[in-house]
């Protein structure tokens, strides 16, 4: 009973019963040590041809004619995915005027891209995006369909495994490939407390979202591989409900709660010129910019950027703290976070007691070091430039 | 207007505790709650009500406890209930989910706009909202921030689409999954609570849902399978770095890298 995740088993009379509130998670099957409690299963559906199925199909996710980033990732993991099978990787690119687009994605090791121009498809919409993809789904039959956890995917990739009744996992964190061509797919839930390690064993194409910056990127390679499938556009599929009547970009992103990369200085920045050089490290790592409650009380900062008790809570990816000592308050809003890296002149700063990776040594020392590190050793291939 | 919204009830806090030996949740004295994203769902349905005219229906899939959620809608001024729950529903991954909601929703046949929340703080997907749409064969918009204006067959409103914010003109009937800056929920009412206290209401089972397939509904009807569920690797090493400016930057920039934040 007390292995039920759900509270899912009672006992009455000595009667073992279940209750409404089981998930038919089977984990008390897995407990029994006598093997007492078991499933029976209707068997829904045909058996699975797993034969039928092969390749990884990568939603490419463009906006304002961009490839966004998370699309190399995904095809970083799918060429990996591929590999172990013997099989390849094959991408879907929908909008308007995408050529060169289409040809860059070749640099990236995928063996065909299918290529959707309309200008009905210049901006996302959720009709004619779905019918397309499920329409590539059903001619070629991909073994795994991978999308980016973005505002777009997140709002595509459930709309597609419906209409194909099949299996969608969030947010992956790690994804691999049994022999069979099983996608294991590990995500975290209940805003990152509990992971859990799903499958899709008995539909195809299994389907999965990853976020941004989750997975490597493909390197881009020095030639082109594979071809570019001009497809037509079924006028029929381009029908939609809904109009798109204005996109303003965000100027920047400064709110630390939603930030992947927080860059946080405490007093030991000492006048306000160094928060503008944690301030360049913040846009060189692309993160957004935190400080402790001193220098809000200084005037030196917003209270927005204000990280602890009585400021925000934050849990980004990545935290890098410049000269804080690490006082309780201040950790107990970002105490969250991944990865916790701490620059402080004091050995002894508490601060290092919690960071992860803990540097002893001038602020105003290392930080213009970093950058410039950072900045030599950027990949000029690793984002896409439009040409 | 008919306003659906969808409400599910989840574990109350994130502080969720792992039995590591066991590797399951530990569950004891959780208290569960309306999941937080479907509070700022509900209120824009109420909003509108209040605006417009019309009625608000919740509808909520869950075991019998579930009620709860139900009736604290009633005391932040949804009008009807419905609680779908069965043990057939038992073990629904969001295709499943959505299926059985999107059922209930076709037999209330005359909904104009559904509302969801963006995610549940538990499964936390964003998967059902899109799933329902699909499956009723309606426009739907994600991460709604803001509603502009309502006409008589359409809706204008503002998303947020990470990298800015999109204004979109939806025809109506259509179904919208809201963000917490849509609006600030009321309070529940006490007066709401106790004019509300004999509302009956309404339980489904899946003999309720006319036409629907049993094999789509609970397990049998999801294509995920959970096959294990365990803590986060433990956070990593701790390590603290002595050495010049230039040696202390060199490896902080190969860790970060490593790490794949740069
Ligand atoms: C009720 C209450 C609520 C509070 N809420 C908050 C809150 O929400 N957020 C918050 O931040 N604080 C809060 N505080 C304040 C908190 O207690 C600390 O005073 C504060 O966090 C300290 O900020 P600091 O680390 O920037 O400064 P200090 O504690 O002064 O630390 C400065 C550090 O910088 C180091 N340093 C100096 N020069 C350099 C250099 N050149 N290079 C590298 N390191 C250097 C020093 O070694 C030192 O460790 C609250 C306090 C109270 C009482
Ligand atoms: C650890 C864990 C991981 C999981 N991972 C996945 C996964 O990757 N893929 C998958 O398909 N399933 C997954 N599930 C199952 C999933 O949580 C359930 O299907 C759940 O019923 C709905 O998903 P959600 O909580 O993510 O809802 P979301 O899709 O995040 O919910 C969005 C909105 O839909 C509405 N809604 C959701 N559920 C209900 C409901 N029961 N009643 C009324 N309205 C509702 C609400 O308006 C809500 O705000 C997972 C479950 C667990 C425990």
């Amino acid at each position: 009973m007390e292995v039920c995740p759900f509270e899912g088993i009672t006992m009455e009379g000595g009667q073992v019963e279940f209750t409404d509130a089981c998930r038919l998670c089977r984990v008390c099957i897995k407990a029994c040590p006598t093997g007492a409690i078991w499933l029976e299963q209707s068997d829904a559906g045909p058996i699975l041809e797993r034969d039928k199925y092969k390749d990884v199909l990568i939603f490419a996710e463009q906006r304002q004619g961009r490839i966004q980033p998370v699309t190399y990732e995904l095809i970083g993991k799918g060429l990996e995915l591929a590999r172990c099978l013997g099989q390849e990787v094959i991408v879907f690119l929908a909008g308007r005027d995408l050529k060169a687009q289409a040809h860059e994605l070749l640099l990236y090791g995928v063996s065909r891209v299918y290529l959707y121009e309309h200008k009905a498809l210049e901006h996302f919409r959720i009709e004619p995006y779905t019918s397309l993809i499920v329409d590539l789904v059903n001619d070629t039959l991909p073994n795994i369909l991978l999308m980016g956890a973005t505002p777009v995917g997140r709002s595509l990739a459930p709309r597609v495994a419906a209409r194909l009744r099949t299996g969608l996992t969030a947010d992956c964190t790690s994804l691999s490939v049994k022999e069979n061509g099983d996608l294991v797919q590990t995500r975290p839930a209940f805003g990152g407390d509990v992971m859990a390690q799903i499958i899709t064993p008995r539909h195809r194409p299994q389907m999965a979202t990853v976020r941004h910056k989750v997975m490597a990127s493909a390197p881009r390679l020095a030639e082109p591989k594979g071809e570019v499938k001009e497809c037509a556009v079924d006028e029929s599929k381009l029908k939609s409900g809904i109009a798109v009547l204005k996109f303003e970009p965000y100027q920047i992103t400064t709110s630390i709660s939603d930030a992947e990369i927080v860059v946080a200085g405490g007093r030991g920045v000492g006048r306000p010129e160094g928060l503008k050089l944690l301030e360049q490290l913040a846009v060189e790592v692309g993160g957004a910019l935190g400080v402790t409650r001193p220098l809000v009380e200084q005037g030196w900062a917003d209270y927005t950027m204000q990280i602890g008790m009585s400021g925000r809570t934050i849990r980004p990816r990545l935290y890098i703290g410049c000269g804080i000592s690490g006082a309780i308050q201040h950790v107990a809003g970002m105490r969250g976070a991944e990865a916790i890296f701490a620059i402080n002149s004091d050995p002894n700063a508490p601060i290092f007691d919690i960071a992860h990776y803990g540097l002893v040594g001038d602020m105003y020392e290392i930080v213009p070091h970093l950058i410039a590190m950072i900045r030599e050793g950027d990949d000029p291939n690793g984002v896409f430039q439009l040409s | 207007m008919h306003f659906v919204v969808c409400i599910k009830q989840v574990p109350e806090g994130t502080e969720v505790e792992i039995d590591e030996e066991k590797g399951i949740l530990k569950r004891e004295g959780v208290e569960s709650k309306l999941n937080v994203y479907d509070t700022y769902a509900l209120e824009a349905a109420v909003a509108l009500k209040e605006e417009f005219g019309g009625s608000v229906t919740v509808i909520s899939m869950g075991p019998p406890q579930a009620e709860a959620v139900i009736r604290e809608s009633y005391m932040l001024g949804a009008d009807e209930g419905y609680l779908l729950s069965d043990r057939v529903f038992a073990g629904a991954d969001t295709l499943a989910t959505s299926y059985t909601l999107a059922s209930a929703i076709r037999q209330l046949s005359d909904a104009d706009i559904i509302f969801c929340g963006m995610q549940t703080t538990d499964g936390d997907t964003a998967q059902v909202g899109p799933g329902i749409a699909e499956l009723l064969g309606l426009p739907h918009a994600s991460y709604v921030k803001r509603l502009c204006t309502l006409e008589a067959d359409a809706i204008i409103l503002e998303t947020d689409m990470g990298d800015g914010i999109e204004s979109l003109k939806i025809e109506l009937p259509c179904l919208l999954t809201v963000t917490n800056e849509i609006n600030q929920p009321r309070l529940p009412s006490f007066r709401l609570k106790q004019g509300t206290k004999n509302r009956p209401v309404t339980i489904w089972d899946h003999q309720a849902l006319v036409g629907a397939k049993q094999g789509y509904f609970g397990l049998d009807g999801s294509p995920t399978q959970v096959e294990r569920i365990f803590p986060p690797p433990k956070s990593q090493e701790q390590v603290i770095w002595q050495g010049t400016p230039f040696e202390l930057s060199q490896r902080m920039c190969a860790k970060l890298r490593e790490l794949k934040y740069i």
